[in-house]
């Protein structure tokens, strides 16, 4: 046991030392090898880091939320509705919201308004998100000139700036009363956006929302698992769409990584038939060459490990946010809680260095096979 | 058919592991047809070379097959979120007829993958290749399961259909239902108590007796994998109940779940390992009177054999320790 861990020892020894009197051509791989890994790498995490964001944001959301549809098209709710929903047995609280979005042309941004619950806020004023404060250059105590829904200017004063931290959320956000914003869109006192329930029994709650769609067909109920299960889909799927446009960068590494271990150098040749004149046999170079794979494998698949978490979680994922997470104005500047789990590094293990290892299979035994005596004549 | 890093993990995997098992067959066959040790002729020559790439591509193959195994067990878990009804990877797994069969096969595929790493591992200690031909037969054996299971792995994958209302395991795995489990569950407590410890009892001395003289090599093996067989099914009836807690919840694949801290991973693992090992005792059996083996070939079995009591002894002290110190109390 102690001799055959002692016997690896040394044939990792003799590949080290190898693999660094070839530092260009290694390093080289290392670097493609690496730049690999980080791409698929940090797509992961970051639609990983987006669906946790999006599972804890959801926590807090109500468990069904009621919606009026009139051709299909969401419209306003009559608060009579929130009584026919009442008397449905099971439903703990039904409560109505209003909300709504406002393009401002100023900012040349929609912001999003809301009418906060246990809020105290008077008829003229306003707390905005940072994004907003930022665009227009307004500060706690200064007024916000917007226009009502009959062109009227309106002016509201900003109470608060909403705390940075939640900026993903609320970076275009606007919270208003309800009075200042039934006035801003002339929405009457009897409608509201739409309500929200709560339920007492959890395993109540598709029974629930079925219900309440039979007594009000005109309505829709959302369930919070629903959203979440989209939120899921979208975002496993547009991971999947870059991982695909990946696969051709992963193909051509491939190829490249197959060229590098075919193409033996006269040098390495000479190398590996003195060996083997030395009494090295064909499993002991296999084994050297095993070896070999598994330190740029290992050096690589960690380095773009690392650089990816780096890009994503303290570089907010400059690189491609664009493409994975949506297109605003209102930008907000956030940075994802650090998650990262066995299961993506057992993916990202399979993406590339399984492809890698499989690659040069081949090479590694051709080279371990040449006969000493072809190679030292030549 | 989901779009999910996993999802394409697993079918590149597939792929990768069906190709290389196909290349490697097709040289196995040729090995059988042609071998012959004592020709010093050119395709002999060849052979032997090719034997070592045969080897190295299937010895890998065979490391990947057992991490798709447990990547597909966690790829069905993470996938129960979408299906209506389902609270484990028992629910996405039932979404259509393909996902057992799957895992079913994945685990014979792994159990014999590991076997012919075994059997390689014993042919590379004799030095004219003593094995060889027991080797390729079973590669040829492997082949067409490997290929069949990434057919159905396939079908499995494309037929997922968000819209089906699947069962969860906790209406699966009850007395009521039909079917093999729920059989399991409806035999008597006590049975199930009497047939683990007993078998376990039985497989672990035996390993003892064998590691100590060297004698009782096949009934040990076989030992082991009825012990493997009713410790799964003693895992549904009984076992599984301390884990979560909860006197009717029998379901073997939640236990993998994070709220576990796991732990299955661990267990299925041993279980996995002991019973492979223990298997491979009994395989090699056969071969201790070759020459070339004669001086190693017991070196290797007593190997084996430390593994698989060892992983035994561990998976029953963990889930004994689990059925006295639970909250649980029957």
């Amino acid at each position: 046991m102690i001799k055959s861990i002692e016997k690896q020892r040394n044939i990792i020894d003799f590949t080290l030392s190898s693999l660094w009197r070839r530092k260009g051509k290694n390093l080289a791989l290392l670097v493609v090898y690496t730049l690999v890994v980080f791409s698929l790498g940090s797509v992961m995490f970051f639609t990983q880091a987006l669906k946790n964001e999006a599972a804890i944001i959801l926590r807090g959301a109500p468990e069904i939320i009621v919606q009026k549809l009139v051709a299909g098209r969401h419209e306003l709710i009559p608060m009579a509705s929130a009584q026919t929903i009442r008397a449905i047995r099971g439903v703990e609280a039904v409560k109505d919201r209003l909300w709504g979005y406002y393009y401002d042309p100023i900012g040349r941004a929609n912001y999003t308004l809301m009418v906060p619950e246990g809020m105290d806020l008077k008829e003229n004023e306003i707390i905005v998100g940072a994004g907003i404060s930022r665009v227009r250059q307004v500060f706690r105590g200064n007024a916000l000139l917007l226009r009502t829904y009959d062109g009227r200017p309106i002016s509201l004063f900003i109470k608060g700036i909403l705390s940075p931290e939640s900026e993903l959320l609320s970076s275009d956000l606007i919270l208003i009363s309800a009075t200042g914003f039934r006035r801003l869109f002339g929405v009457s006192g009897d409608d509201a956006t739409d309500l929200t329930v709560t339920v007492l029994n959890k395993k109540e709650i598709s029974t629930i929302a079925a219900k309440i769609v039979d007594k009000l067909p005109d309505a829709r109920a959302i369930t919070r698992d629903e959203i979440l299960r989209t939120y899921d889909a979208v975002f496993d799927w547009r991971a999947g769409i870059m991982i695909a446009i990946l696969a051709g960068a992963v193909l051509a590494f491939l190829i490249f990584a197959w060229d590098k271990a075919a193409g033996l150098s006269g040098e390495e040749r000479r190398e590996i038939g003195i060996l083997k004149a030395i009494g090295w046999e064909t499993a002991d170079i296999l084994q050297m060459k095993f070896w070999e794979g598994t330190i740029v494998s290992l050096s690589s698949f960690f380095l773009g490990v690392i650089l990816a978490y780096f890009h994503i979680f303290y570089a907010s994922a400059t690189l491609f946010e664009p493409v994975l997470k949506g297109w605003s104005i209102l930008y907000p500047e956030f940075r994802l809680t650090p998650f990262i789990s066995g299961y993506q590094i057992a993916i990202l293990f399979f993406f590339t260095v399984i492809p890698y290892t499989v690659a040069t299979i081949i090479p590694a035994w051709r080279a371990a096979t040449i006969d000493p005596d072809v190679i030292m004549r030549t | 058919m989901f779009f999910n890093p996993g999802i394409i993990a697993l079918f590149i995997s597939s792929l990768l592991i069906s190709g290389m098992v196909l290349y490697a067959s097709f040289y196995g066959a040729l090995i059988l047809r042609y071998w012959d040790i004592k020709s010093g002729s050119e395709t002999q020559l060849n052979l032997e070379r090719r034997t070592y790439l045969i080897s190295t591509i299937i010895s890998y193959a065979c490391v990947f097959q057992l991490c798709s195994f447990f990547l597909f067990i966690y790829t069905a878990d993470t996938l129960h979120p979408f299906f209506t009804g389902a609270m484990c990877a028992v629910g996405s797994l039932n979404v259509n007829k393909w996902g057992f069969p799957t895992v079913i096969l994945k685990t014979i595929t792994f159990l014999l993958a590991g076997l012919w790493l075994i059997i390689n591992f014993t042919d590379n200690r004799g030095f004219d290749y003593p094995l060889i031909k027991v080797k390729y037969l079973l590669l040829l054996i492997i082949t067409p399961l490997i290929l069949a299971e990434t057919i159905m792995q396939s079908n499995y994958f494309l037929g997922l259909n968000p819209e089906v209302i699947t069962s969860c395991c906790g209406s699966l795995f009850t007395a009521d239902t039909k079917g093999v489990a729920s059989e399991i569950i409806s035999l008597p407590r006590s049975v199930m108590e009497i047939a683990f410890y007993g078998t376990m009892m039985g497989a672990l001395v035996l390993g003892a007796v064998f590691y100590r003289t060297g004698k009782m090599g096949y009934g040990f093996s076989a030992a082991i994998s009825v012990t493997f067989l009713i410790s799964i099914a003693s895992f549904i009836s009984f076992i599984s109940i301390y884990f979560y807690e909860l006197p009717t919840h029998h379901c073997p694949f939640c236990i993998l779940q994070k709220e576990y801290g796991y732990i299955g991973y661990f267990l299925y693992l041993l279980l996995l390992a002991g019973g492979l090992t223990g298997m491979g005792v009994g395989l090699l059996m056969p071969f201790r009177q070759m020459p070339s083996l004669k001086e190693t070939l017991p070196a290797i079995q007593k190997h084996l054999t430390l593994i698989s009591v060892i992983c035994y002894l561990s998976f029953t002290a963990i889930a004994t320790f689990q059925i006295i110190f639970s909250n649980l109390k029957m």
